[in-house]
């Protein structure tokens, strides 16, 4: 089997007393697209500055495409793209300028048909001779976007690429993302917007205060902490005793059944007709990864007295 | 696409260059604005009490200690400003994240440092040649005292600007420090005028070698033979070299 793009074993990092990193193993797969979420202050960005040689780990290891963060960062850092949290960038250099000497700092020639194509698609074509002082927050980040893909890194990180920018460039930003990924790069993004996250990952892995607390596909998390469920309004009287197992009612007066799949939706609204009971509204909800979010986050398991940076 | 991969250093030094090139106007111009204001003043004021060196007039003596004491102060604010702007407003990342060795980063500061210590320092001396007729310099020694005077300027500013988490700490840096070791440092007067203590104490700074020396390039004469300042100067350098290096590997406030 072909090298993981990203192997973390057993990695720490204490700040203080905080544990950032709290004994974080993972494995993200070549050519995967991988989600890492938690709440602010799990660990997230320690991980993934870790994997970039900013945070150096107390104890364990971190290897990106079998080569170690540590004693082998050069080659480490070749192989990724990191596009870091916090809009930064440098006051003095035009866009175009701030891309060819991320392109020189890793020793790279001739990168310019690689740059302009970036900038095409990256919508920024219009703005490179810009200086970055006089671009909006969505142009830098984008910006950022394209720093941390300059030399084509085969696994790029992406630390919430999308707070603060607005739906149509984030439909772009996806796309192209995907793209990337469909050419064979890997892909690891932390968001908060889980309904992205859902959408584009098949693997998912939570962190909570410096530890990873569930790891799997998304279809499995999905399945496993979450549930199609039948919501229905009723007219008059209340649920058939049949369906009464398992249902519960909120204020607003859904009540709200649990399926499996469509034929349980079937048999249910089968069982209210012969109650004589009028359903008044109706939905499905599917499955979603912000219930998952909000079980695993709730469930007491997190180390005590970590806290959160 | 052609791609040829080699180290990342030369695009670092690009950048640390244009960086003070892109705003010279501040950066060089006004600088050595500061050294002529200084000497019109200080060669008006004083040029009837002293001569220096024997066939030495004052103004002349005055020239290189100044374009000296530019470069040196120059040479600090390069490195240390770059970092420490680097580090507030965050885009340091984007260097920390390239593939570049501790050496790659210690390098291309320093030569970036100095480049801009020779702007400034032969920006001094050509604006004042046609005030102040100077003798043809050595080149030789010219460029060694220029490099090592600068260097070492350079080293602490790298230092300076990892150590310093906020403005007013490399302000301290500066005035604390750099400021007074550069004025210190024999510009303005020969070090054999000043009483025997005040003597003694120049000779432990080694900022005064770098002028001495650079001086001699120019008149054939100084306080101190010029191998010997050339060697105290390339020591501290190569000293403060190796200590930046470190500080560089260790990762210290750059790598948490």
């Amino acid at each position: 089997m072909a090298v993981p793009a990203v192997e973390v074993r057993d990695a720490a990092k204490r700040f203080g007393a905080v544990r950032a990193l709290d004994g974080v193993s993972l494995t993200v797969e070549q050519g995967e697209f991988f989600a890492l979420l938690g709440p602010n202050g799990a660990g997230k960005t320690t991980l993934i500055s870790a994997l970039g040689g900013l945070v150096r780990p107390d104890s364990g290891s971190l290897r990106v495409m079998g080569r170690d963060v540590g004693a082998d960062y050069r080659d480490a850092r070749r192989q990724l793209g990191i596009v870091p949290q916090e809009v930064v960038f440098d006051p003095f250099f035009t866009v175009r300028e701030t891309l060819e000497l991320q392109a020189g700092y890793f020793g790279l020639r001739g990168s310019r048909p690689w740059i302009d194509e970036l900038l095409e698609r990256l919508a920024l074509a219009g703005k490179a001779g810009a200086n970055m002082r006089a671009l909006s927050g969505g142009m830098k980040r984008r910006v950022m976007v394209a720093q941390a893909l300059v030399h084509r890194p085969p696994v790029i990180v992406l630390d919430e690429p999308t707070a603060g920018v607005d739906v149509e460039l984030r439909q772009t930003l996806w796309q192209f993302i995907r793209e990337l990924n469909a050419a064979g790069h890997t892909i690891v993004l932390t968001t908060h917007y889980l309904e992205e996250a859902q959408a584009l990952c098949s693997r998912i892995a939570m962190m909570k205060a410096g530890r990873v607390v569930a790891l799997g596909s998304t279809e499995r998390l999905l399945a496993d902490f979450s549930e199609r469920v039948l919501r229905v309004k009723l007219e008059n009287g209340g649920l058939p005793p049949a369906l009464a197992d398992g249902a519960t009612r909120d204020a607003a007066g859904w009540h709200r059944i649990p399926v499996e799949n469509a034929a349980q939706v079937e048999s249910a609204l089968a069982r209210l007709r012969e109650s004589g009971a009028r359903v008044s509204h109706l939905e499905v909800a599917e499955p979603e990864l912000e219930e998952v979010f909000v079980r695993i986050m709730g469930r007491g398991d997190a180390p005590a007295g970590a806290a959160v940076r | 696409m052609r791609r040829m991969v080699t180290g990342g250093f030369p695009a670092l030094l690009r950048k640390e260059v244009l960086r003070f090139w892109k705003v010279s106007f501040q950066t060089v111009a006004a600088p050595v604005l500061s050294a002529i204001l200084f000497l019109v003043i200080f060669s008006h004021a004083l040029a009837r009490h002293v001569e220096a060196f024997p066939g030495v007039g004052y103004a002349q003596f005055l020239v290189p200690g100044l374009a000296m004491m530019s470069m040196l102060q120059n040479a600090f604010a390069n490195a240390s400003s770059s970092l420490i702007q680097s580090k507030i407003t965050g885009n340091v990342v984007f260097i920390l994240l390239a593939p570049l060795t501790p050496v790659d980063l210690f390098a291309a500061y320093l030569l970036a440092a100095i480049a801009r210590a020779i702007v400034v320092g032969a920006g001094v001396i050509l604006a004042v040649a046609w005030i102040v007729p100077l003798p043809f310099p050595n080149l030789l020694w010219l460029a060694a005292f220029a490099f090592a005077g600068a260097g070492i300027l350079a080293a602490l500013g790298i230092v300076a600007g990892i150590w310093a988490e906020k403005f007013d700490q490399l302000a301290a840096f500066q005035n604390f420090l750099v400021m007074p070791l550069t004025f210190l440092a024999g510009v303005f007067y020969s070090v054999d005028t000043l009483p025997p203590f005040w003597q003694a104490a120049s000779h432990l700074n080694p900022f005064f070698y770098a002028i001495d020396g650079f001086r001699y390039a120019f008149f054939g004469q100084s306080d101190v033979p010029p191998w010997t300042s050339l060697a105290i100067a390339s020591a501290t350098l190569c000293a403060l070299s190796w200590m930046t290096l470190r500080l560089l590997r260790s990762g210290y406030k750059l790598r948490h």
